[in-house]
């Protein structure tokens, strides 16, 4: 390691090493902090895997013993928090990280060291979350955390304590991340890369930051309120000292709604990116799909109530969340549409990711068909709080975002490790997850109208629930022996020489012009965009039936050389930095030390401090710090 | 572009029926006691028609969806050997306004049901209404009956074809009272008086449990509700509102179950209040040591069929185990936490004499 303070007022250099464990911590490159989101989030996955197929196993059999009521409270609401805020959302913006740069002809995001601070920040946040696991107990309340009983009458223990500041310190990322990809997006697109010239998956980073930077405020407020109500005993929440436990209801879901679509519209994006290149056709309605995208991103602020519906905000208020609830199916249906209209007509080609993208199709209709049975309140009174939900969640959210996702991992894994993965196990762990998928959520409609309420550790056998139940554990087994499947593959490819071409997919957008994997600085020449799928208009021309037709390497008009510099000499990257980890190492070592105040407070008060003093260092050092390695 | 043959895809007829049969099959299965579907009362009965009418409408879009994109999968999948590539169609906008327009009015025609039913069902008909307060506690229900003077626990009788007012109330968590074959949901949240109101067309036993987690024995907290007759309903009435059938056992009393539980009628105005502020102040206090909660009033214990919230039958056996260990029958209850006579160095300790007293003086207590 590379480390000298000399300079003043700077307080230490830039490290120069690229190599080692070393130059991942002080790394600024988009494409590194890509990778570290993506294998961070990839473990929590896994430990949300874990704690869901545990989950199942206790509710395999009525009046199972295998976990203790307080055990089982603590998996589902970490289960819940795991897969929400450590795994869906940090591998959306480990895409956001590894690809918006690339499509929009970038050479890195616009704050490069605000970037790592997301991500170092989001670790430590991850690790507070989950610290109740090691030190008393993790949070029992649901991921939803209801007042009152979240006030320390009813939850003494410090679960909740790991509830408030690992969310608390996961919002400054989330909202640091999101600041960046918006100033990113508008900013730094290559020339004549207009709005209505990105590609979808550009599109929707930049709606889904525009819902990070307002929804995280409002779950911010709510859990410092809910901070002061447990730790300095104010009375927000309280209702027995006139606080209001629907106040944090109303907080929650304003946050909550918006926080759904943060977690499917990145996996939109991969999808509408991933069609058009397997079916070798542009997106169908491209105006239509991204407006559809805003629609959904707008609208889901104004749907938060239907979370509410057997609360008693009465009719007046129902009826209005039931009609806003239903009009967000019809952009959510225009993009299904519009997708169809991708692949009709095409020569679709079925590699691992355009099945994940097609299955994504195929159960989120289902997800979709399922929620407009609860927008109607009198069928949701029934519905509410049982595995109909569930299933409906799943379906959305584990066959939508993470199967969207993972048609990404599959697609652009050649493009940053340089190696395909093998196409012959990514189909077995597509269908092992497309069949254990319904055989695990599938079921669950039938329980929840049957009268299976969620959040059950035990059921009573007379209650006729065993045979589903059994079935949906045995689904989950088949999606636990998926992800095995998919760990093998990866172990395998990278163990493998590089073998992956630049453009194995015959791509559209800008990432396939560079090599794989790119070179730090992305693009040698920042490419000049003509128009939507700028790449593939750089390899096709199209003649008047509108067939393309190859047009000789080099020989297109459409992408202009942007400069004259060769093989990056003279390419400005931002240099590597300390500060961004020292300055998370801070913000994580002051959560620590309140939580540990809880228990023991001067030594928990002085970590605290000491975590605040590295905070302002980090802080002070990356206000001063010198331009570059040479200065 | 070339026609191409076109085949049954036989593998996805495996797979479908793979995915789809067991929820086709789960659709003819037996009515069980929480099925939403077994309905016996107008509310149940309308949440029911309008849940299946959605139903049949997402089923059919669904067809239709799944069924295009299907078609499209098999249609133009690339074949071996094909080289050429696609026209490619950029989009088409009177196609994609047409179905912009369509999904939207699928929603009014779902949209018009919902709306009517949401105001129909918001107020109960008119006419003579039974009256009930619901008090959710950690973890049971009681119930009580300001017109007739009565309190019970975990079991609440009803006439039927007579509407209950509901008022839910709750001195600690948010809970639901749900009862899927008589109606939906209503939480029972703390400083709101939530409302709500079902009726019952036939006699029998309709079960419930609360569908908000509301904490550890959140599962365990179940109840009945058993509709009658109104001429049962009298008898058992009168039944609840005769004085305790025998006098109280000495062990109790010693013992200090009177802490918690009243078996004198229906709890003095503001007793179980009370008996909650007393459980606030012991856990601000650190939680140490025999304490109070709101106990189910057990005047006419004998009289229910099961207890700890639905969890047992009542019997002598399940009685003993009950009082032997509450915890590990349902764990989390406060009653081995707060109970003197489960502080070990107590001179209030139960012996097992004392639980035969108990179990005894509970049965009698008709």
């Amino acid at each position: 390691m590379a480390t000298a303070s000399r300079a003043v007022p700077g307080i230490l250099r830039r490290p120069t090493t690229y190599t080692g464990l070393w130059s991942w911590v002080v790394t600024v490159d988009h494409k590194r902090i890509g990778v570290l989101y993506g294998v961070t989030a990839f473990i929590f996955f896994m430990l949300g895997g874990i704690e869901a197929l545990t989950l199942r196993t206790q509710l395999m059999t009525s009046q199972n013993a295998l976990v203790s009521p307080d055990l089982y409270n603590q998996l589902f609401t970490m289960h819940a928090l795991t897969m929400i805020f450590l795994g869906v959302m940090p591998l959306s913006v480990a895409f956001f990280n590894l690809i918006v740069p690339l499509q929009i002809g970038a050479r890195d995001v616009a704050f490069p060291r605000l970037n790592a601070l997301s991500y170092w920040v989001f670790l430590f946040g991850g690790l507070l979350l989950n610290a109740g696991w090691l030190f008393g107990g993790s949070p029992a309340d649901g991921w939803f955390a209801y007042a009152p009983l979240t006030t320390a009458t009813y939850s003494a223990g410090g679960g909740m304590d790991f509830y408030v500041l690992g969310l608390l310190t996961l919002g400054v990322s989330s909202v640091a991340g999101g600041l960046n990809f918006i100033v990113t997006i508008l900013n730094l697109r290559a020339p004549g890369m207009t709005l209505m010239r990105m590609p979808v998956f550009t599109w929707m980073s930049l709606v889904t930051s525009f819902l990070l930077v307002t929804a995280m405020p409002v779950i911010t407020i709510a859990l410092i309120e809910l901070a002061f109500d447990r730790f300095l005993g104010t009375n927000f929440f309280n209702p027995t000292a006139g606080g209001d436990p629907i106040l944090w209801q109303h907080l929650f879901w304003v946050f909550g709604h918006p926080e759904v679509y943060i977690l499917i519209l990145p996996a939109m994006g991969v999808v509408s990116d991933v069609l058009p290149t397997f079916s070798k056709k542009p997106l169908f309605g491209y105006p239509f799909v991204v407006f559809s995208g805003l629609f959904i991103g707008v609208m889901g602020w104004g749907v938060w109530s239907h979370h509410m519906f057997t609360v008693g905000l009465g009719p007046v208020a129902n009826a209005t969340f039931a009609i806003t609830t239903m009009l967000i199916a019809v952009p959510t249906g225009v993009k299904v549409f519009n997708w169809i209209g991708t692949m009709w007509g095409g020569a679709l080609e079925f590699k691992t990711p355009m099945l994940f993208a097609v299955g994504f199709i195929v159960l989120f209709i289902i997800g979709g068909l399922s929620g407009v049975t609860h927008a109607s309140p009198p069928t949701d009174t029934q519905q509410q709080d049982t595995y109909y939900i569930v299933a409906h969640i799943h379906y959305v959210l584990f066959s939508g975002a993470i199967f969207g996702l993972f048609a990404g991992v599959y697609y652009w894994f050649p493009k940053f490790t340089g190696r395909m993965l093998s196409e012959g196990l990514g189909k077995v762990h597509f269908w092992l997850w497309f069949v254990g998928m319904n055989i695990t959520f599938g079921p669950m409609h039938w329980l929840g109208l049957d009268g299976m309420p969620r959040r059950i550790y035990t059921y009573d056998p007379a209650m006729g629930w065993d045979f589903w139940n059994l079935v949906a554990t045995l689904g989950s087994y088949a999606l636990g022996l998926g992800v095995l499947v998919f760990l093998w593959n990866l172990v395998l490819t990278l163990r493998k020489p590089q073998d992956a071409p630049a453009d194995p997919w015959d791509g559209r957008t800008l990432e396939w012009s560079i090599p794989s994997p790119p070179s730090i600085y992305n693009f040698r020449q920042i490419p000049q965009v003509h128009q939507r799928d700028a790449f593939w208009h750089q390899k096709y021309a199209e003649d008047a039936d509108g067939r393309p037709h190859p047009v000789p390497r080099g020989g297109s008009a459409e992408v202009h050389p942007g400069g004259h510099e060769e093989e990056g000499h003279g390419i400005h990257v931002p240099g590597m930095s300390y500060f961004p980890f020292i300055t998370a190492l801070g913000l994580g070592a002051t959560g620590a030390g309140l939580l540990l105040s809880q228990a023991t407070s001067i030594p928990g008060l002085i970590v605290a401090g000491i975590g605040l003093l590295v905070l302002f260092f980090g802080v002070y050092g990356w206000a001063f710090e010198p331009a570059g390695p040479e200065g | 572009m070339a026609v191409r043959s076109w085949r049954i895809p036989w593998r996805l007829v495996a797979l479908a029926s793979l995915t789809l049969l067991p929820l086709l099959w789960s659709g003819c299965y037996p009515d069980h006691p929480q099925s939403s579907f077994g309905v016996a009362g107008p509310l149940a009965r309308d949440q029911r028609n309008l849940f299946l009418f959605i139903f049949w409408m997402a089923a059919f879009v669904f067809v239709v969806v799944e069924g295009a994109l299907v078609f499209a999968v098999f249609r133009f999948r690339r074949r071996p050997g094909q080289m050429a590539l696609p026209k490619q169609t950029h989009g088409n906008t009177p196609l994609e306004v047409t179905w912009t327009i369509l999904p939207a009015l699928v929603l009014v025609v779902i949209a018009v049901p919902t709306i009517t039913t949401i105001f129909a069902q918001a107020e109960p008909p008119a006419g003579d209404r039974l009256e009930v307060r619901v008090v959710a506690h950690q973890w049971w229900w009681e119930f009580q009956y300001p017109q007739l003077g009565v309190t019970t626990a975990n079991e609440l009788h009803v006439p039927i074809n007579r509407p209950a007012t509901l008022l839910l109330n709750s001195d600690d968590v948010i809970h639901s009272f749900w009862v899927p074959k008589l109606t939906g949901k209503t939480d029972v949240i703390p400083t709101r008086n939530n409302t709500m109101w079902f009726e019952a067309e036939e006699e029998g036993t309709y079960y419930g449990q609360c569908a908000e987690l509301c904490g550890l024995a959140h599962a365990q907290m179940k109840f009945q509700v058993i509709a009658q007759s109104q001429a049962d309903f009298d008898l058992w009435v009168a039944g609840q509102k005769a004085p305790p059938a025998v006098a109280t056992a000495l062990a109790f009393n010693l013992k200090g179950c009177s802490v918690c539980h009243t078996v004198s009628g229906p709890d003095a105005e503001g007793l179980q209040e009370a008996r909650m502020d007393a459980f606030r102040a012991w856990v601000a206090a650190g939680g140490q040591g025999p304490g109070r909660f709101p106990g189910p009033n057990l005047t006419h214990f004998a009289s229910r069929d099961t207890f700890a919230a639905g969890l047992l039958v009542r019997s002598d056996e399940n009685l003993r185990r009950w009082l032997r260990d509450p915890e590990a029958v349902k764990p989390g209850n406060r009653m081995k936490e707060l109970a003197t006579a489960y502080h070990g160095t107590s001179s209030q300790a139960l012996t097992e004499q004392d639980i035969d007293d108990l179990v005894a003086y509970l049965q009698g207590l008709k």
